[in-house]
């Protein structure tokens, strides 16, 4: 199982293709490469995860060593890739969605003249989000960290020449770094305790050498880093800023893969939280808040972007709930579904904006059923997934997660998740109604302007042929749903004991979560096909809620004032006074001293060689003097 | 011989205080002929009759004429401006000069010569063929890369010098 | 006999003889010649010691110094030659470019 070392080596070879061949290769060949860069990894992944079929379910863990990267002392870090299940489930879902958004994005992209540099950044993303994930100690994984990060800040200021583009992007990665400095000091803390980064290593003497304190610690700022990572309260506010970028970066980055990393990083190291029940609790707490808080605040939006990227930061949450109670295979589940109808949604979403010449706000959309098929159709697959509704893939890990939830005996949580479940169908069921229902409500202007056709037209093939895998794997992929538990079972075996449900409570779960989802959406028909409820006047019913949500709790405004604009003004009193007055005084004043004591000095060099000799001459003889006197 | 050794000493330094005074500069280089002279004069004295003959050959000869040949190609017989742009030069230069002379001598005369082990009498040096032989048997031996060496130095001074001194190359 | 001090002596005094010419004398060709009385006077001490010292590298030393003087005022000779060109004098009082 060696040439795992391929699933990273790929891409890699993609970028180095891209980047410095690319303008030979010309656009055509540059999407075959980085393509076919992803497609073989994708392709190697497959293999491998046969490989480890093959074995033993005890023994499906290969360690890798490809170098030794540091070695001071009895310090030593190797660059090493660890292969489990954990680990090939995520790099299959790396690599797969990935290659259906990078064929996606040779569709979207044609016209852009950042084409190279795009396909560049997408295949150093899925490098850096292979070795995150392939990582067999915390260095590495730090490594693909923030490799990761970078290829977020890259791509969402993509377009940099726009402002807010280029706004956003800083916006992401000053965010994620507040949670990196925490996942950083967690790392430090684990090396202080454990002497070694190795995960094996670490993971086998954790229960030994932790106390709870130290374990909880740890944790807790290993989970800063995920938080910031995967935008959850109270770090999320990058995200929606974030859909500044092209289309299919929304989707691949920003919904299937790397905010996902934080809840594959505390899946890796569970045993550290088992060790810490506070810190589960706290990985649960925040994952059922940000469940529900984004929920809401994405019932209010009339940006297509921006209600997937609530939603994306919403069903963050569930998986966080999930791994925080103990239901990492559940956990595991629902990255896998969702990185499956996410990014068709997303893919969708930029299929209909690219019908619409950019279009974004879903009030100006409607009765694209017609003029768009086979996106619709696919969207349709999309939501029905998130909305829970069997026998879509959603519901099955949807389910899970909130069974999990009951059994662990965190009854507020799970009834906070099932309250989500029926938002998550409401403001779903709103975006679809809005956008593939209804009268067309885009003006005939912006139809003319794209691409000078007077009605949307249907996407290009290359961008529908994914939509349709993701399709069918948002349709059916919850059937994988017991094979990947199985798969996955000995990763957690030591720790997974999740008391199992009688039937009958189970059956009655499963109806109240699908009764949830279907008050959602019978409230949404009302309000936007039937129209038996104007939401107008529901929104003017409701006043200050309403504004509330609509303004995303104006947490944006809160956060500029409490923390952005001090350190502005702290920053700008820094910049004046220490560093213009002090510093470059300083400097400065040292430079016109020693300008003037040139000045004065070069008087000295007349220009007559005698002089000179004279002086060499005193010179000599005071050599000598002392020489002699001595 | 310590008469001798005024009578020959006494022109050098005569003669090389006149190389430095004299207004026209032919004058000077003939009085350094003289001071040339004298000193291989006062080499045979010592035992270096090879050296002394090389000073009157390549110093008194070829290195004289050249100057002289220089001299009378850029005709600069004549002496110096009147005017002196460092009044102070001369003055100092004396004192400071004195100086060096005083420090120099008693440091000289103090200093005690202890023949090196193996030391050679003039008499052994007859004996091993005499001093041209044993110097030439040196040079060849001891100091053949220095020798080697040198006769590039003198190369790239002739390279050097065509380069400098032509008006177009 | 000879004592060796007296010609370390006048070798002394031959090399400030080199060194006053040097600083007084305005003209380059004069100035040169004063730099070979203070070569000379250094051959002197070399012989003088030589002979004392009955070891013959000492006149083996001066044999290369001869080399070298020999190469310095090929090099030397023309460089004045292609200041007078230049400069039309070899006063070292006018040519005093190279200043502040």
């Amino acid at each position: 199982m060696d040439f795992v070392r391929l699933v990273p080596g790929f891409p890699l070879l993609g970028v180095v293709l891209v980047a410095l061949t690319g303008r030979f290769l010309g656009r055509r060949g540059t999407a075959l490469v980085a393509c076919g860069a992803v497609g073989l990894a994708f392709a190697v992944a497959l293999g491998v995860t046969g490989a480890l079929l093959q074995t033993p379910p005890e023994s499906r863990e290969v360690e890798v060593s490809l170098f030794t990267w540091a070695a001071v002392s009895d310090f030593q870090v190797d660059v090493s890739l660890l292969l489990d299940p954990l680990s090939a489930v995520m790099i299959l879902v790396v690599s797969g969605v990935g290659f259906l958004i990078h064929v996606y994005s040779v569709g979207y992209m044609a016209q852009d003249p950042g084409f190279r540099r795009y396909f560049a950044y997408l295949n150093l993303f899925v490098f850096s989000m292979v070795i995150l994930v392939l990582a067999g100690n915390f260095l590495l994984l730090y490594v693909g960290w923030e490799l990761v990060g970078l290829c977020s800040y890259l791509l969402i200021s993509f377009w940099y020449e726009r402002k807010e583009a280029a706004k956003a992007g800083m916006k992401a990665f000053v965010t994620t770094r507040i949670g990196d400095f925490g996942f950083a000091l967690g790392i430090f803390l684990i090396f202080a305790t454990f002497h070694t980064l190795d995960y094996a290593e670490v993971f086998g003497s954790a229960s030994q050498v932790l106390t709870t304190g130290l374990a909880t610690a740890i944790t807790l700022l290993l989970f800063l880093g995920a938080v910031g990572k995967s935008a959850q309260i109270p770090l999320y506010v990058w995200l929606p800023d974030a859909m500044e970028g092209p289309t299919p970066v929304s989707a691949l980055i920003h919904a299937a893969t790397m905010v996902t990393a934080g809840v594959y990083m505390v899946t890796r190291t569970h045993v550290l939280f088992e060790l810490a029940p506070i810190s589960m609790l706290v990985v649960a707490v925040i994952g059922a808040a940000t469940a529900f808080y984004a929920a809401t605040i994405a019932t209010a939006q009339d940006d297509i972007k921006r209600v997937l990227a609530y939603s994306t930061i919403s069903q963050l949450g569930y998986m966080f709930l999930a791994v925080g109670v103990g239901a990492y295979a559940a956990g595991i589940f629902h990255l896998t579904t969702h990185a499956f109808f996410k990014a068709l949604m997303f893919l969708g979403a930029g299929s209909v904006m690219h019908a619409l010449a950019g279009e974004q706000d879903i009030q100006k959309m409607g009765g694209l059923r017609w003029t768009m098929p086979l996106t619709s159709i696919t969207f349709l697959a999309g939501w029905l997934a998130i909305s829970g509704i069997p026998p879509f893939s959603g519901f099955f890990s949807k389910d899970e997660i909130l069974a999990s939830a009951f059994a662990s005996g965190q009854i507020l949580l799970w009834l906070v998740g099932v309250i989500t479940a029926g938002i998550t169908a409401f403001y779903m069921s709103r975006q679809v109604f809005l956008v593939f229902f209804g009268e067309p409500r885009y003006s005939q202007h912006t139809a003319i302007h794209a691409e000078h056709r007077s009605v949307p037209h249907e996407s290009p093939w290359i961008m529908t042929i994914p939509l349709a895998i993701l399709a069918v794997l948002a349709a059916l992929g919850g059937f994988l749903g017991p094979v990947l538990e199985d798969f996955l079972g000995p990763v957690f075996a030591a720790s997974e004991a999740r008391q199992s449900l009688p039937p009958l409570n189970e059956a009655a779960l499963i109806i109240l979560s699908v009764a949830a989802a279907g008050l959602g959406i019978f409230i949404a028909w009302l309000g936007y096909i039937r129209r038996g409820v104007d939401p107008k006047l529901v929104a003017a019913r409701l006043g200050l809620v309403y504004r509330l949500v609509r303004n995303k709790y104006y947490v944006d405004e809160v956060y500029h004032a409490l923390l952005i604009r001090p350190v502005w003004q702290a920053a700008s009193v820094l910049a004046t006074a220490v560093d213009q007055a002090g510093i470059d005084g300083v400097v400065n004043a040292l430079g016109s001293i020693m300008q003037s004591a040139g000045r004065g000095l070069r008087r000295v060099q007349t220009g007559f060689v005698r002089s000179y000799a004279l002086i060499f001459l005193v010179g000599v003889l005071l050599v000598l003097a002392i020489s002699t006197l001595r | 011989m310590e008469a001798f050794f005024w009578v020959v000493a006494i022109p050098a330094t005569v003669s090389a205080v006149g190389v430095v005074m004299m207004r026209d500069t032919v004058y000077s280089a003939l009085l350094l002929v003289v001071h040339l002279l004298a000193v291989a004069v006062l080499f045979v004295l010592l035992n270096a009759q090879l050296i002394a003959a090389v000073q009157v050959v390549v110093y008194a000869g070829a290195i004289m004429v050249l100057f002289l040949f220089v001299i009378m190609m850029l005709g600069l017989g004549r002496g110096e401006g009147v005017k002196e742009k460092l009044p102070l030069q001369r003055p100092v230069a004396l004192l400071f000069g004195g100086a060096m002379a005083i420090l120099l001598g008693v440091v000289m005369s103090q200093t005690t010569i202890q023949p090196v082990a193996g030391a050679l009498t003039p008499g052994d040096v007859l004996a091993m063929g005499g001093n041209t032989q044993v110097v030439g048997r040196l040079l060849f031996s001891d100091y053949l890369l220095a020798f080697e060496v040198t006769s590039i130095l003198l190369l790239v001074a002739i390279i050097g010098a065509v380069v400098l001194a032509k008006r177009r190359l | 006999m000879v004592p060796v001090a007296n010609y370390l002596i006048l070798s002394a005094v031959l090399f400030t003889i080199g060194v006053l010419g040097v600083l007084i004398r305005r003209n380059a060709i004069v100035i040169f010649m004063s730099i070979e009385i203070m070569l000379n006077a250094a051959n002197l001490a070399f012989i003088a010691l030589a002979d004392a010292k009955g070891s013959l590298a000492g006149q083996v030393f001066v044999f290369f110094v001869l080399a070298v003087a020999a190469a310095e005022v090929a090099v030397g000779l023309a460089i004045i030659v292609a200041i007078s060109r230049q400069q039309g004098t070899i006063d070292v009082d006018e040519i005093n470019l190279l200043k502040w």
